[in-house]
């Protein structure tokens, strides 16, 4: 019997509804009920938050085949850091996770070396190349969360629609990177006043917006659910919220570097704000929030995409997209949205644990009694600047090197088992 | 001659004072009476070893950059795509590692990226000299520019520029949009609404998309050629639409001032963005710009090594 005893924090559990002080008992990977034996590692949470297990929907771990950027060890090493138990993988992966064999394997190698839940989403064509279905059925069986094809946006209506159709029979999610590439077609930042004094190739939000209009409509036709993610433009928002006015089975995904950060960063060519959709404008900024407040925009996700040091060390357009987040988003979101008085922590911490456990089907994100014990205990009032030289991550491409945040996670317990423990308060009672 | 200049590179003009526009200006007025002597060499960058790194092919900015530091009797190399390890698949930053390690002092860059001369600038002790970088900013034809004006019009303030052509495409048309409009002049943009996008009205020029009444009100028109002809194609139907409503032909040249400087950055196209005897004719200032760029490009040169006073006394 193993036990671990979160004395005297504010426990903030959406999903049981509790938001007072009041301990919690883990007890052989689940939440328990009654007292700690003599043996319990007793933890003290005075002045602590203890909430569910944070959920991160939208993660790329490189492995297999692209392990010199990140792993399935160092990415979830980079996960408890940030205060997530659960990740939702990527099928970009080096072969693509386009068939249940790679799937096994993802899973396999995740029991074996990670640290964190990971959840593998299958991509929803062969290859990723938009011209025919993947096997998603099989890919359904061998356990995904989800299907997308990740970056390839399928440009094909038509095998869009099918997909929907098709998935539709399973219940799974189809998530998609909203971006119409003949539009888009060789940007690598905003199209606006910025790219114009850069002089870099630029796509414009409307190349999101299209596609995020024909998934509304796509979703509405079929019925599937469909997740647009790290939405980037006002006029994204807008659009999603009339949709889900009319009860359209579509959600939108919130990214840190799109809610806080502006095209005008770009200014020096410097690569760790390439990413893809590229930072928009201020105006954009604003309503993104708005939209993340009044729940057009549900997902809390980081967009987690590390790279190689020598990879991003090159001209500006030559590098790729992508930025890091998994230690940092937390930090962010209680920063932007909690500290600055936008939401209450318990909506925060609903969207980041309870909501994705129940829309992807993880089971997780409770801290009621006989739950899975993912819990992570967060420091609501700790101040820390972000340095990337102390990320778990592989990757060390942040656009938030030397910011000033206030919020981190503390204590990470993945499966009754403590995976990141800040301050070493495990050993010290 | 003392100034403001303490900068160890020139990326582009829009981070440049006017003040510091102006003293590279007069730097070059200084050799531009040098290149006039029968001795055209002065010491100034004895000793010091110039790098022209042209990733991007260039002619005429490259012999340009080539004789201003010999005249300047620095040491110079040039390597293109072709010499360099670039083709061998070498990254930007190992060559120009490379060429540190070799202790070139100055490093004179061209490259299709924008901002490969900030990613050089940001590694390197050496000073560096954006030559053209993508889209981005071409400064020192910029500042030619500027210093041809002011030496055909004696000013620069209150002139009204029109520049005309494939604007989004063009660094040459954002370093004189900076330089111009910092020196004071009215800068106005010109060409077809798919190659000058609305946003170019927001950085403190004017934007037009018909020449009527920009050409009688223009002291100098600067006219780009049309380039990246594959991505233009998606943007005009044709080269000819294009020359038919924005050439500068004889025609319309009876509408403008008769002292007006017709300028281009070159290499011309003869009958689509100006008629060749317009070329060729007594307003043309095409060549005084290739003669202005040489004395310009020996005063950045210096000063981006640190000089102070012309005759070597660095």
């Amino acid at each position: 019997m193993s036990e671990i005893f979160l004395q005297g924090g504010w426990v903030v559990d959406p999903a049981s509804r509790r938001d007072a002080k009041g301990d919690v008992l883990i007890r052989d990977g689940k939440i328990a009920e009654g007292k700690p034996s003599k043996e319990a590692v007793v933890i003290q949470a005075e002045g602590l938050v203890v909430a569910p297990g944070l959920i991160d929907p939208h993660v790329h771990l490189r492995e297999p085949g692209q392990s010199a950027k990140e792993t399935i060890a160092t990415g979830t090493a980079a996960a408890v850091a940030g205060g997530f138990t659960s990740v939702i993988a990527m099928p970009n992966t080096s072969p693509v996770a386009d068939g249940p064999n790679t799937i096994a394997w993802m899973r396999q190698r995740a029991r074996e070396t990670g640290v964190a839940n990971v959840f593998p989403t299958g991509t929803i064509s062969l290859g990723q190349k938009g011209e025919q279905l993947a096997p998603i059925g099989s890919l359904r069986q061998a356990g995904v969360v989800a299907i997308t094809d990740d970056g390839h946006c399928i440009q094909s209506a038509e095998l869009m629609r099918r997909a929907l159709e098709y998935a539709r029979m399973f219940d799974l999610p189809v998530l998609d990177h909203c971006e119409d590439k003949s539009l888009s077609a060789g940007g690598v930042m905003n199209e606006g006043k910025w790219s114009r004094i850069l002089g870099l190739p630029a796509w414009p939000g409307i190349a999101e917006e299209v596609i995020v209009s024909r998934n509304v409509l796509l979703a509405e036709l079929t019925g599937a659910r469909v997740v647009c993610q790290h939405m980037s433009t006002a006029g994204s928002v807008r659009i999603l919220r009339e949709a889900r006015r009319r009860g359209v089975p579509i959600e939108g995904e919130a990214s840190p570097h799109h809610l806080t950060l502006t095209e005008d960063r770009v200014e020096g060519y410097d690569t760790s704000f390439k990413m893809n959709p590229p930072l928009r404008t201020a105006a954009d900024v604003e309503e993104l929030k708005r939209g993340v407040v009044d729940g057009t925009i549900r997902f809390l996700a980081t967009d987690h995409a590390p790279h190689c040091g020598y990879e991003k060390e090159v001209e500006f357009d030559e590098a790729p997209f992508g930025v890091v987040g998994l230690e940092t988003a937390l930090g962010i979101y209680l920063t932007e949205l909690v500290h600055s008085g936008l939401m209450p922590l318990r909506d925060v911490v609903e969207r980041m644990s309870a909501f994705p456990s129940s829309y992807f089907g993880l089971g997780r994100g409770s801290l009621a009694v006989g739950a899975v014990a993912d819990v992570t205990v967060i420091d609501l009032a700790r101040a820390w600047t972000v340095r990337k030289s102390e990320f778990r991550s592989l990757g060390k491409n942040t656009p938030f090197e030397g910011r000033e945040l206030k919020g981190r996670a503390i204590l990470t317990i993945v499966d009754g088992k403590i995976r990141h423990d800040l301050d070493v308060r495990a050993g010290r009672s | 001659m003392s100034g403001v200049w303490q900068r160890k590179d020139l990326l582009s003009l829009r981070e440049l004072s006017a003040e510091e526009i102006g003293q590279v200006l007069s730097t070059a007025s200084v050799f531009k009476e040098i290149l006039g002597r029968p001795i055209k060499k002065v010491p100034s960058l004895q000793g010091r070893t110039v790098v022209n790194l042209f990733i991007e092919p260039s002619t005429r900015t490259r012999i340009s950059f080539e004789l201003a530091a010999v005249r300047l009797s620095a040491d110079v190399v040039s390597l293109d795509k072709e010499t360099s390890s670039i083709r061998k698949g070498e990254t930007l930053q190992d060559t120009a590692r490379n060429l540190e390690a070799l202790q070139a002092g100055t490093i004179v860059i061209r490259h299709r990226s924008a901002g490969a001369a900030h990613f050089l600038a940001q590694r390197l002790k050496a000073s560096v000299i954006n030559a053209g970088d993508g889209s981005h900013e071409h400064p020192t034809q910029g500042l030619l520019d500027s210093f041809t004006i002011r030496e055909r019009l004696g000013r620069i303030e209150g002139v009204q520029v029109l520049i005309i052509g494939d604007i989004v495409h063009s660094r040459v048309a954002r370093s004189n949009l900076w330089a111009l409009t910092k020196l004071g002049a009215k800068v106005k943009l010109a060409g077809p609404s798919t190659l000058l996008p609305k946003e170019f009205a927001e950085l403190g020029v004017e934007v037009v998309h018909h020449l009527d009444g920009a050409l009688e009100e223009a002291d100098v028109i600067n006219l780009l050629r049309i380039q990246h002809e594959r991505q233009v194609q998606a943007r005009v139907p044709s080269i000819g639409e294009y020359a038919t409503l924005f050439g500068l032909n004889s025609e319309r040249f009876k509408r403008c001032k008769p002292g007006v400087l017709l300028m281009h950055p070159g290499p011309i196209h003869r009958g689509v963005e100006i008629a060749s005897e317009l070329a060729d004719g007594a307003n043309s200032v095409i060549l005084d710009q290739v003669t202005n760029g040489l004395a310009v490009r020996m005063a950045v040169l210096y000063l981006v090594s640190g000089g102070k006073g012309v005759g070597g006394d660095s």
